[in-house]
C-alpha cells in the first residue's frame, strides 16, 4: 500500500477546516519556504519531476522558471480549477476536501515566481467546492496566512467560471478571467511573458499546487522516488464507468491501467467483459481490452500512443457501442470548440454529424476515411490543443474498432 | 533589419515585419483571411501557415515575426496540403450562393478556392443555417451563412473606430458576428467593414444588387468631401448603363495611401457620389432669355462672358471661387484676373453649418482643396473685397458682373436677405458649377462644369499634399473641366499667357509648378499615386 499524499486527510472529519490541516502539519512547508530563495525553490520543484496534473503533463518547476527574472511587472498566479475534461472530477474533491493544500501550495509557487497576487478559476458547476474553498480562503485571511502584512503578502482572488470546457485552456482561462470571451489567446507571447491582464503568469492545476507543500516538506528526492524516472509522486485517478468501485482513486503514477481497473477499482462488474478504457480524460486516445498493461505515468500512455491527461480513467465494458461512444465525445467537441480557429469550429460539427449520421443507421462506406482525413489534416492547425484533443478520440475510435463502425455501416439502410 | 530567404529569395525587412508581409516584399503572396495590415493579429484563419526550417510544424505567417537567417517555404506539400484542408474547412457550411452574392467577382473564398483549394467536395450533410440579411446599420447588410468569422469587421470597431458595436456570438460553427444587444452599426466609418470582409458576410446596402462587379470600371481618384483628400477608387458601370437604375457611378472604395487615409475612407466620402448623376446637374451652357433660361451654345457663352468681362471696370466685377476646384482651374482662374486685373476674388464662403471633424480621418473643411487656393493665391488682391465684402457690394450695386463657382449660397452662412440682394443687386449673374442650385437658377449665365469624376487634376490637402486624381467617366452633356472653359475664355479675350493653350490638366499643372514656388519642381506625373507635399 502506497503511501497517500493527496487524499491522506480525505476520511477525517472537517478536513477542509484550518485546524484539522493545521494537526496534520499545515502550512509548515510555508515557514520553510520562506526561509529558501525563490530559484532555490524552483530547483526543488524541477528535481522532484513533479508533472502538471491538468491534463497537459508540463514540468511544473521549469514552467515556474519561465517567469522573467527580476522583471519589475505584477506577476499572477493563476490557479486553474475549471476542471472540465470529462470523465475528470479530482480537483473538485481537493477544493472540497484538502483546500488549504492548494492555498499553501500557492503561496509557495507565488514565492517561488515573486507574486503578490493569486486567481483561483473555479468552474461555474462547481457550487460546492466554491462554497468550500472560499470558506478556506477567508479562513485564511482570519489566520493571517493572506494579505498584506500577513507576512506572506499574497492576496487570492476567487473567481467563478460560466460554464465552458475551453475555459479550463489556459490563455482560454485568462481571457475568461480577463472578462472577455473564452478564446484561447495565439502564442507567441506564451502567458509566463505576457498573460493575465498581459502581465507575467503562471497557471497551474490545483492538484498540482496541492503537491508542492510535500514536496517542499519533505524533499524533491522522496517524491520523485515515489513515480517513473521521468514523473515523480502519485496523482488522482478519477476513475468512472464500468468498473466495481468507481471514483478517486490516489496511487503512484507509475501503476498499470489494469493495476488500476482491476486492483484499485474491483474490475469490471456483473460478469461483463472489459471492451475499452479512456486512460486520460476523453481528449485521451482509446484503449482496448488489450492495451492496459501500461504505466499510467505521462511517458508511459505518450509510448502508448494515448496521454496521461487529467487521468480521468472512463472503462466501458462490452455493453458499449463504439460508435454511440463516438458519437457522444464529438458532440461534446461540436458543443465546445470555442469557434475561434476554423479548422476546429467547422470540422468539430462536421464529424458529430457524420457519427450521429452512422448511429442512426444512415452512414455510408466513404464517412470512416472522412473522418480519419479530416481529423488528420485539422490536426496541429489551431492555436490551441483543443482540436488536437478532439482528434485522440475520433482517430482512435475509429482506427481502434473500424469493424465495428463497418458492420454498423452495413447493417443500416444508407449504405 | 532581419535577412532571411523566403522561397530561395533573400529579403531584408524591418525589424517586428510577419511573414505574411516579409514574403509580400519578395513578391510573394501568403493567403490569408483574417490579417489585415491595419488590425491586430487574429490568428484565426489558419490559411497564413508556412514551413520554417528548424522548426517542426508549419506556423502561422501572420503571427510569426522575421528574424534574421529565417528559412521559410511557402510552397512545401505540407503547406499546400494545409491549405487546402483550411479551404476546404472554410467552406463547408458556406451557402456557395455566388451566383446570388454582391461579392462574386471579388470574393477570396472563390479566388483562394481557384489558387489554393481545387479538391472534390465531401460534405454532404446539412450546412449549420444562420441569419441572413440582416442589416447591422444603415449601409451595412449581414449574411451570418456566408460569414468566415474572420473577425476583421470586430476589431475594426474594436480598434479603428473604437466604437464596438460588433461581436462574434455563440461558439463553434453556430458562432455568428452580431451587434451587441442596443448597438447599431452606424459610426462614421461603418463601410469600411465591407471592404475588409473577405467574402460575401457584409456588403453594401447601397451597392447590392445594382451590378455585378465585373462590369465595373475603376478609377484612381481623391475623394472631394473634405480637406483630409482620402484616396479613392471611383468603380464606374459604363458597360451596362440598364443597370445600377441608369447610374453611372456605382460605388467608391479607399485606396492606401499610408500618410492620408490607410486603408479607410468615411461614410460621408463613400456615400457622396450621388452628385455626380444627379439630377441637378447642368449639362450645357444655358442664357437667362427673360424669365426663362435657353440652352446655348459654348462659343456663344464664351463670347458672351468674355465680353461682359471686357465691358465691366475690374472693381465692378467680384469672383466667388470655390475650394472644389483643382489646382489647375484655380492657377488659370488667377491668371485670368490677373490678367484682366480683377481684385475681387476670394474662395472663403463661410458654411451655414460648422463641419464635423474627428481625430482620425474627417474634417471639419468640406473643401478638397482649400489648401491649394491658399496657396495660389486665390485670395483678394491689393485692395480687394473677400468674399463677404464682394456679396454687400453686389447687394449695393458696386459688384456688377458676380461670378459665382460651384457655391450654393443657400449652404452658405449668409442670411438669405443678403444672399437675395447680392443676386438681385448684380445686373450680371454668372455661376459656373457640376449642380445647379437655386441661385443657379437666377443666373443670367450658367456654365456647366465637369465633376470632379469625369475629369484630371490635383487637389491639394490640409496637410499641403498634393495628389492626382483622375477621369473615371466623361464629362455628363456638354460639360467641361474648369480649367478648360477658364483657358477658352483666356484664349478670347486675348490673353498671351501660354497656359491658355492647354489641352491637358497636365500641362496647366505644369505651368502651376513653373510659376507658383510652393509648387516648384512638381511635374504632374511626378506626382504618382502617392503625391507630393508642397514646399515649406
Amino acid at each position: 500500500m502506497t503511501e497517500k499524499i493527496f487524499t491522506r486527510n480525505f476520511h477525517r472529519a472537517d478536513s477542509h477546516t484550518l485546524s484539522v490541516y493545521r494537526e496534520t502539519g499545515g502550512y509548515t512547508a510555508v515557514a520553510k519556504a520562506l526561509s529558501m530563495k525563490p530559484a532555490t525553490i524552483i530547483e526543488e520543484v524541477k528535481k522532484s519531476n513533479l508533472r502538471g496534473l491538468g491534463g497537459a503533463g508540463f514540468p511544473a518547476g521549469v514552467k515556474w522558471s519561465f517567469i522573467p527574472e527580476g522583471s519589475p511587472a505584477p506577476k499572477y498566479l493563476v490557479v486553474n480549477a475549471d476542471e472540465g475534461e470529462p470523465g475528470t472530477f479530482k480537483d473538485r474533491y481537493l477544493l472540497e476536501r484538502d483546500p488549504h493544500a492548494v492555498i499553501e501550495g500557492m503561496l509557495i509557487a507565488a514565492r517561488a515566481i515573486d507574486s503578490r497576487l493569486g486567481f483561483v478559476y473555479i468552474r461555474g458547476e462547481y457550487v460546492q467546492p466554491w462554497r468550500i474553498f472560499s470558506a478556506a480562503v477567508r479562513e485564511a485571511y482570519d489566520a493571517g496566512l493572506l494579505g498584506k502584512g500577513s507576512g506572506f503578502d499574497f492576496d487570492i482572488v476567487v473567481h467563478r467560471g460560466a460554464g465552458a470546457y475551453i475555459c479550463g485552456e489556459e490563455t482560454g482561462l485568462l481571457s475568461s478571467l480577463e472578462g472577455k470571451k473564452g478564446w484561447p489567446k495565439i502564442k507567441p507571447p506564451f502567458p509566463a511573458i505576457k498573460g493575465a491582464f498581459g502581465q507575467p503568469t503562471i497557471v497551474n492545476n490545483v492538484e498540482t499546487l496541492a503537491a508542492v507543500p510535500h514536496i517542499i516538506n519533505r524533499g524533491a528526492l522522496w517524491f520523485s522516488g515515489l513515480g517513473t524516472k521521468t514523473q515523480g509522486g502519485t496523482r488522482l485517478y478519477s476513475v468512472s464507468g464500468h468498473v466495481v468501485s468507481p471514483g478517486v482513486v490516489e496511487a503512484p503514477v507509475s501503476i498499470t491501467l489494469r493495476s488500476l481497473i482491476y486492483d484499485e477499482c474491483g474490475g469490471i462488474p456483473n460478469g461483463r467483459r472489459l471492451k475499452a478504457v479512456v486512460p486520460g480524460g476523453s481528449s485521451a486516445a482509446i484503449l482496448t481490452a488489450d492495451e492496459i498493461d501500461v504505466a499510467m505515468d505521462v511517458d508511459g500512455l505518450k509510448d502508448a500512443g494515448t496521454m496521461a491527461g487529467s487521468a480521468g480513467v472512463i472503462v466501458m465494458d462490452d455493453t458499449v457501442s463504439i460508435p454511440e461512444a463516438l458519437m457522444v465525445v464529438a458532440r461534446f467537441y461540436a458543443h465546445e470548440s470555442c469557434g475561434q480557429c476554423t479548422p476546429c469550429r467547422e470540422s468539430t460539427g462536421w464529424i458529430y454529424k457524420i457519427a450521429h449520421r452512422i448511429v442512426e443507421g444512415k452512414g455510408r462506406k466513404e464517412d470512416l476515411d472522412t473522418i480519419l482525413d479530416v481529423a488528420k489534416r485539422g490536426a496541429g492547425t489551431t492555436i490551441c490543443a483543443f482540436y488536437d484533443g478532439a482528434v485522440g478520440p475520433y482517430i482512435s475510435y475509429v482506427e481502434k474498432f473500424r469493424e465495428e463502425f463497418e458492420a454498423l455501416i452495413r447493417s443500416g439502410n444508407g449504405a | 533589419m532581419p535577412k532571411l530567404t523566403i522561397d530561395g529569395k533573400a529579403v531584408e525587412v524591418a525589424a517586428g515585419t510577419n511573414l505574411i508581409e516579409a514574403a509580400r516584399q519578395a513578391g510573394i503572396e501568403i493567403p490569408h483571411y483574417c490579417y489585415h495590415p491595419g488590425l491586430t493579429i487574429a490568428g484565426q484563419c489558419r490559411l497564413c501557415m508556412v514551413d520554417i526550417e528548424k522548426v517542426p510544424r508549419p506556423q502561422i505567417g501572420c503571427n510569426t515575426l522575421a528574424t534574421d537567417g529565417m528559412v521559410v517555404h511557402t510552397g512545401t506539400e505540407r503547406v499546400l496540403e494545409t491549405r487546402k484542408s483550411i479551404m476546404e474547412f472554410h467552406l463547408i457550411n458556406h451557402p456557395l450562393d455566388c451566383p446570388v452574392c454582391d461579392q462574386a467577382g471579388e470574393c477570396w473564398l472563390q479566388i483562394y478556392y481557384m489558387r489554393h483549394g481545387l479538391y472534390d467536395p465531401r460534405m454532404t450533410d446539412e450546412k449549420v443555417h444562420k441569419p441572413k440579411a440582416v442589416p447591422l446599420g444603415p449601409h451595412v447588410i449581414l449574411d451570418a451563412e456566408r460569414c468566415i468569422l474572420c473577425s476583421r469587421c470586430v476589431r475594426f470597431c474594436d480598434e479603428i473606430t473604437k466604437t464596438g458595436e460588433l461581436g462574434i456570438f455563440h461558439r463553434g460553427d453556430q458562432s455568428e458576428i452580431g451587434l451587441f444587444p442596443g448597438a447599431t452599426l452606424e459610426n462614421k466609418y461603418s463601410g469600411n467593414v465591407i471592404d475588409i470582409c473577405p467574402v460575401g458576410a457584409l456588403t453594401d446596402r447601397d451597392f447590392r444588387f445594382q451590378v455585378r462587379v465585373w462590369y465595373l470600371d475603376t478609377a484612381r481618384s481623391i475623394c472631394n468631401g473634405c480637406a483630409r483628400g482620402c484616396n479613392i477608387e471611383i468603380h464606374t458601370n459604363r458597360s451596362r448603363p440598364h443597370h445600377n437604375q441608369g447610374r453611372r457611378v456605382a460605388r467608391i472604395k479607399p485606396r492606401f495611401h499610408a500618410d492620408v487615409n490607410e486603408w479607410w475612407i468615411c461614410d460621408a466620402g463613400r456615400y457622396g457620389f450621388r452628385g455626380i448623376d444627379d439630377p441637378s446637374r447642368l449639362t450645357a451652357p444655358m442664357k437667362r432669355d427673360g424669365d426663362r433660361a435657353v440652352e446655348t451654345t459654348w462659343d456663344d457663352a464664351i463670347g458672351t462672358l468674355a465680353q461682359a468681362l471686357s465691358r465691366h471696370r475690374p472693381e465692378e466685377i467680384g469672383i466667388l471661387a470655390s475650394p472644389q476646384m483643382s489646382n489647375e482651374d484655380l492657377f488659370l482662374l488667377t491668371r485670368l484676373t490677373e490678367h484682366l486685373r480683377i481684385v475681387n476674388v476670394d474662395f472663403r464662403v463661410p458654411p451655414r453649418t460648422p463641419g464635423d471633424q474627428d481625430d482620425f480621418l474627417i474634417r471639419a473643411d468640406k473643401n478638397p482643396n482649400s489648401r491649394g487656393a491658399e496657396l495660389g493665391g486665390v485670395v483678394p488682391g491689393a485692395g480687394g473685397l473677400d468674399a463677404g465684402g464682394i456679396l454687400k457690394a453686389a447687394a449695393r450695386k458696386q459688384i456688377k458682373l458676380l461670378w459665382i463657382f460651384h457655391h450654393d449660397l443657400a449652404q452658405s452662412a449668409w442670411p438669405e436677405t443678403e444672399q437675395r440682394a447680392a443676386l438681385e443687386g448684380a445686373g450680371l449673374v454668372v455661376f459656373q458649377g457640376t449642380n445647379g442650385n437655386p441661385g443657379s437658377a437666377r443666373a443670367h449665365l450658367a456654365l456647366p462644369s465637369a465633376a470632379y469624376a469625369e475629369r484630371d487634376g490635383t487637389f491639394t490637402n490640409f496637410q499641403g499634399r498634393v495628389q492626382r486624381f483622375r477621369a473615371a467617366l466623361s464629362p455628363l452633356g456638354d460639360a467641361l473641366p474648369d480649367w478648360d472653359i477658364l483657358a477658352r475664355l483666356g484664349r478670347t479675350l486675348g490673353a498671351s499667357d501660354r497656359a491658355f493653350t492647354a489641352e491637358r490638366a497636365e500641362q496647366v499643372f505644369n505651368a502651376l509648378a513653373g510659376s507658383v514656388t510652393r509648387f516648384a519642381g512638381m511635374s504632374y506625373r511626378g506626382l504618382g499615386d502617392a503625391g507630393q507635399m508642397v514646399k515649406s
